[in-house]
């Protein structure tokens, strides 16, 4: 999917930007945007570098395993693959408490964190896992308690009540997370289920097997 | 509650960034080392994400400069407004999921014009703040560890994109209408 959507993008802005004369500006835009990726990433190395050492001083503490083991029930049902105590709980955790807090740039390191842990448990390195899918729809829809920038913006343009969006946000992010985490299930579900022709005595551990069975879905998702 | 958290927010980090290392040394870890040595990885990781982030950024900057993207808000526009949600902000829902940059400077734009206590003003604020660039965040989190088949992943994530927005307007419509 992400391969359509990329090729869609660039294709229809070149045929597009023919028929309306604006092709000189989409080849700007093009160069501007490398540009910006570039910016981007090297904007994240300071923040990855630094949160980086200090959660591996956490680890190393064992402070991480240790909130692993603390997690909470709701924890564990969205991901019920990892196994229990698995220091990618700890930085999942971490991570979900960053988001909710408001803390980009230390949520992101701690996501990557996480994801990388969870590449450890992965047969396959170059195919994402159900437990990547559910942290990647975690923080696409990221609930957030105080959208600091926006108030700030508010604030600029003289609000009355700058913080009268946070209770909407909420509400509006937590419905949307409950959206993500749903449709995260569903297609979970669907990719776990074994194509009819599987044999029966892989069915015996339902995380197993789901491995296993990840090739068809994964290339009718590409597909789509 | 607000005042709570913001308050929370400033204390969060500074309070990590002194508990970690005291607590880890008081388990005796040679904590400065410790650091260093993960702080190594980082510089990989965000060097690692730079081609995932050049050619999605690529992609959508063409197509907003293309125009492209206003056309087919203008076409989406009359379907949305059967349904009740105001035309000004459609371009911030379909901005959102691709550029975080590119939407928060569409909600100034949006605030700015409408001002921020308007009904407009109000919805971009909540669209804005409920939830992240899904794009960037795919594109940052599998990039950083090589993963190529992300699966549904990229669905789920736009799936909420959708649900988020139109929360977001109906929401703010009840409760400020």
């Amino acid at each position: 999917m992400v391969n359509w959507i990329w090729l869609l993008l660039m294709t229809i802005s070149v045929v597009f930007a023919a028929f309306t004369g604006k092709l000189e500006a989409v080849t700007q835009a093009a160069f501007e945007g490398a540009k910006t990726g570039v910016t981007v990433s090297f904007g994240l190395i300071s923040v990855l570098v630094f949160w980086m050492g200090i959660m591996r001083i956490g680890e190393d503490a064992g402070l991480l395993r240790k909130l692993a083991t603390l997690l909470s029930p709701l924890v564990r049902f969205l991901f019920p693959d990892v196994p229990k105590g698995h220091p990618a709980l700890g930085y999942i955790m971490t991570n979900m408490s960053a988001n909710i807090l408001g803390l980009g740039n230390a949520a992101t390191p701690m996501g990557i964190k996480a994801m990388q842990e969870l590449q450890k448990l992965n047969p396959d390195k170059e195919t994402a896992t159900p437990a990547m899918c559910t942290l990647l729809a975690l923080n696409t829809s990221s609930i957030t308690l105080v959208p600091t920038t926006l108030i700030a913006i508010r604030m600029n343009y003289g609000s009355a009540h700058p913080a009268e969006i946070v209770g909407t946000t909420l509400l509006a992010t937590a419905i949307a997370t409950v959206a993500a985490i749903l449709a995260d299930r569903w297609y979970r579900k669907r990719a776990m289920r074994p194509p009819t022709l599987t044999h029966q005595g892989t069915d015996k551990r339902p995380p197993h097997t789901s491995e296993g069975a990840s090739i068809p879905p994964a290339a009718n998702g590409t597909a789509s | 509650m607000y005042d709570l958290i913001t308050t929370l927010s400033i204390w969060l980090i500074p309070a990590l960034i002194v508990f970690i290392p005291l607590y880890a040394a008081f388990r005796k870890v040679p904590v400065y080392e410790s650091f260093v040595d993960g702080a190594k990885g980082g510089f990989d990781t965000a060097i690692a994400i730079i081609p995932h982030l050049v050619g999605m950024m690529v992609a959508i900057n063409m197509f907003r400069a293309s125009g492209a993207m206003e056309l087919m808000v203008q076409a989406l526009q009359p379907l949305m407004a059967g349904i009740g949600i105001p035309s000004e902000v459609l371009p911030l829902g379909m901005l959102r999921p691709l550029t975080g940059a590119g939407s928060l400077a569409y909600t100034t734009h949006l605030i700015e014009n409408y001002g921020p206590d308007s009904m407009i003003g109000r919805i971009a604020s909540t669209i804005q703040g409920s939830t992240d660039t899904t794009l960037y965040v795919l594109t940052v989190y599998f990039g950083a560890i090589g993963i190529r088949r992300t699966r549904y992943a990229l669905k789920v994530g736009l799936f909420s994109d959708v649900v988020g927005f139109v929360a977001a307007v109906f929401i703010c419509l009840y409760i400020f209408g």
